[in-house]
């Protein structure tokens, strides 16, 4: 961390030169990788700039982009010719006008090592709601600061709501270095103090760069202007992280999400069952458990349209046939026979509240786990995470005090009662049992979401199991007992 | 059981089409296992036939579970609808076409003297799509092709009106899709969001996918308006003022002939394509969509009355 080139890294890049764009006319036919990435920053700290010159430097920004964004720039009263790389990124009629990013924002670039799926979060407007959509899918969290303030209260934010999420990777891109003179200790200043941050937070793998995303030093090329810093610039580092996980470490959670029954004269008995391995690898031959129901049996095909495979990785979508005639459907689990896998209908976790509709206890709502919908009962919020103080406050009992306006959408607090863009820790009851691994874990099965029945709309995304709001807040040893669960039977 | 197969070697390392076609294939399946009626939009563009192959993959050795609809503005390449019809029946699909020429004679939708069919093509479309109670439209829309859809998601819920909100839009996390909506609303699916032009070009490569001829080199009496090479066609042809030559040419997208414009190219076949697209300066909606000209808001304006 800090000013030393992250040696984890430089083992898994054999060559440590930047590659950008492929030469003329060869073509890897797109047989590098994939990382998906997240970007965490206001414009204010240069955000849109530094995306604009990774767009740019790449060359993925193609002429008329970039002439409707100088058409743009210049009909805003833009000054001097300089291209409001921002306006590359606002998608939106009133983000434009109003000069703000109201939505998530997809951006895709490649360099001959990899292609890149950006997503671009604002830093301002609903960041809790954007940030957790961007970061739940994201390998690496791009945190922006401007090297003249430092880390901020929004920087602090950022990094809690990655860490929440199990982002592996965090690049602390520290900016405009230009404006403090390329000062190597004002640099360690604010990559320690975020180094000691991310230690409270147990976020792993952070790397800091110095930057300055509008001059292009360390983006892509390495600056003459840092010779104090012998890291990774930041595309290296883009570069250079892991995408792929060790399948064979992880174990196999495959979600059932279709049924293939063709009933033709080619395929007339012919049954199996459609998924994404969503962690680990499923081989033929496999000793498998079916959750919930807990049968087992073995795997004898793992087909696909080019021909059956002897084992799948995630995150390869495949369709899997059985030795025994079971009765598996769409939300079923399939996960290694030998595993003890938790399984029952009481979750705790946190959420993120998504929506204006304040959270009111006792609402019956639908469950999203992996590819089962199941009804449930929200029993109760019993604490809340303040992620600009990384304080938690805790409720005692259970909640059935108070009747919530569900109407009420202002932001003070109410009591026992998430609105939107709080994260609290919940307790639903559900109507039939469910894998619950911990998203701590198990960051591709863990999550869910809280739908309204009604209209279908996502009220909140949840982890399940501890989270950083319960390393923040370490339970109390006379609130571990959990017998009113038990105990309060619905 | 009967089938049995043959067994071939493990593969490890997912490269990037990989991903990608693991996503969509994912995501096809999420619509058929939670929705009702899905449809495919079937335009004989080389978006909705990647998304077409994508589906067969999903599904087999299962047929499609869906039919395919074809938005048909009246104004078509012949080689277009000769490949939809040809696909249509080789893979046993059912087919349903929405229009534009009967809205118009139904008196539904009013053609604009001189304008494109293409903004006409929301009317017929969501009559369609109440006609046949779709809850599920799989369009071939990229995040990449224009900055309103870099912002849609994979599942885009709309009203009973067919109207897109992006102010309203729900968040999407991991791979938790949510289709759900009330009656009468439906949710549009996007399965290529996340690929890009070129994604798109190396995947029809690397599967061995046909495409009708109008995307590679051929000679074309074509005449210029808008900066495009139009060519004459049922929708109308060159005015007096405006000279026709004969050239080389290819289509980098597929739409109404109206609003549809060649571009100059030698590439003969896809390894040609794909070395011309990674050279390209302009991308394929600035280069051949006089639709999308007409201001920095025309595709947000059109998604927002229920275009695709």
């Amino acid at each position: 961390m800090g000013t030393h080139a992250p040696t984890g890294l430089v083992e898994t890049a054999p060559s440590a030169s930047p590659a950008t764009t492929p030469p003329a006319g060869v073509d890897d036919h797109g047989q590098r990788d994939l990382l998906r990435l997240a970007t965490a920053g206001s414009v204010d700290d240069g955000k849109s700039t530094l995306i604009g010159r990774l767009l740019y430097d790449t060359k993925s920004v193609l002429a008329d982009q970039l002439s409707a964004v100088e058409r743009a720039t210049a009909a805003r009263g833009g000054d001097d010719g300089v291209v409001d790389l921002a306006l590359l990124t606002d998608g939106l009629r009133a983000e434009r006008e109003q000069g703000i990013t109201i939505d998530v924002a997809y951006r895709y670039f490649s360099t001959a090592r990899r292609a890149f799926v950006l997503a671009d979060t604002p830093g301002h407007v609903q960041y809790t709601r954007n940030m957790v959509t961007g970061a739940s899918t994201a390998e690496l969290a791009i945190v922006l600061v401007d090297a003249r303030k430092g880390v901020l209260e929004q920087t602090r934010r950022h990094a809690a709501l990655t860490a929440l999420l199990g982002v592996p990777h965090v690049v602390l891109a520290v900016n405009k270095m230009d404006l403090v003179g390329f000062d190597a200790a004002t640099f360690r200043t604010i990559a320690e103090e975020f180094a000691d941050y991310a230690r409270v937070l147990g976020q792993p793998g952070v790397h800091a760069v110095p930057l300055s995303a509008l001059a292009g030093d360390n983006v892509v090329d390495r600056s003459v202007r840092t010779p104090w810093y012998d890291g990774p610039t930041l595309l290296e580092l883009l570069e250079a992280v892991p995408v792929t996980r060790d399948a064979s470490s992880e174990p196999l959670r495959l979600p059932v999400q279709y049924v293939i029954r063709p009933r033709t004269p080619e395929h007339p008995d012919y049954r199996g069952y459609a998924g994404k391995v969503a962690s680990g690898v499923v081989r033929v031959g496999d000793e498998l458990r079916v959750l919930p129901s807990g049968r087992t049996s073995r795997v004898v095909g793992l087909d696909t349209f080019d021909g059956p495979l002897d084992a799948a990785d995630a995150p390869r979508s495949v369709t899997v046939r059985l030795a025994d005639d079971l009765d598996v459907a769409r939300g079923d689990v399939l996960v290694p026979a030998a595993e003890q896998v938790p399984t029952g209908q009481d979750l705790v976790g946190t959420v993120c509240w998504l929506t204006e509709r304040r959270s009111v206890a006792g609402a019956r709502v639908l469950v999203r786990v992996g590819t089962r919908t199941v009804r449930g009962l929200l029993r109760d919020v019993d604490a809340r995470l303040d992620v600009d103080t990384l304080t938690v406050e805790q409720w005692d009992g259970v909640d059935t005090r108070y009747t919530i306006d569900a109407t009420d959408t202002s932001t003070q607090a109410a009591p026992r009662s998430l609105g939107l863009n709080a994260i609290g820790r919940v307790r639903l009851r559900l109507a039939e049992p469910v894998v619950l691994d911990d998203y701590a874990t198990h960051r591709r099965t863990g999550g869910f979401l809280v739908v309204d029945p009604a209209d279908g709309s996502t009220l909140a995304a949840g982890l399940i199991g501890p989270t950083l709001l319960d390393r923040l807040a370490p339970v109390r040893a006379d609130e571990r007992d959990d017998d009113w669960l038990a105990g309060a039977g619905i | 059981m009967t089938t049995t197969f043959p067994v071939t070697t493990t593969t490890t390392r997912l490269t990037q089409l990989d991903a990608l076609e693991s996503e969509a294939v994912h995501v096809m399946r999420e619509v058929a296992g939670e929705l009702e009626r899905p449809v495919l939009l079937f335009s004989g563009g080389k978006d909705s036939i990647v998304m077409l192959h994508l589906a067969r993959k999903a599904f087999w050795p299962a047929p499609v579970p869906f039919p395919v609809m074809h938005v048909d503005t009246g104004h078509n390449f012949p080689e277009v609808i000769e490949y939809r019809d040809r696909t249509v029946t080789e893979l046993g699909l059912r087919l349903v076409v929405a229009s534009v020429q009967e809205a118009i004679d139904d008196g539904r939708v009013v053609e604009r003297p001189g304008g494109s069919r293409n903004p006409l093509q929301t009317v017929p479309l969501l009559d369609a799509i109440t006609a046949h109670r779709f809850d599920a439209v799989f369009g071939g829309g990229r995040r990449d092709e224009e900055k309103a859809r870099a912002k849609e998601r994979m599942f885009s819920l709309r009203d009973e009106f067919g109207q897109w909100d992006p102010r309203r839009q729900r968040p999407e996390l991991w791979d938790l899709y949510n289709g759900r909506h009330r009656p009468g609303e439906h949710v549009r699916v996007f399965p290529l969001s996340n690929w890009t032009e070129l994604d798109v070009w190396r995947y029809v490569e690397r599967e061995g996918i046909e495409l009708p001829g109008i995307y590679f080199t051929h000679e074309r009496d074509v005449f210029a308006r808008d900066g495009m090479w139009l060519t004459a066609g049922t929708w109308g042809g060159p005015r007096p003022d405006e000279h026709v030559e004969r050239r080389r040419v290819r289509y980098r997208t597929v739409g109404d002939m109206s609003c549809t414009g060649a571009v100059d190219s030698t590439a003969a076949d896809v390894a040609d394509v794909i070395a011309e697209v990674a050279a390209s300066r302009l991308t394929e909606r600035g280069a051949t969509r006089a639709d999308d000209r007409a201001s920095e808001a025309a595709m947000e304006d059109r998604k927002r009355e229920g275009y695709f």
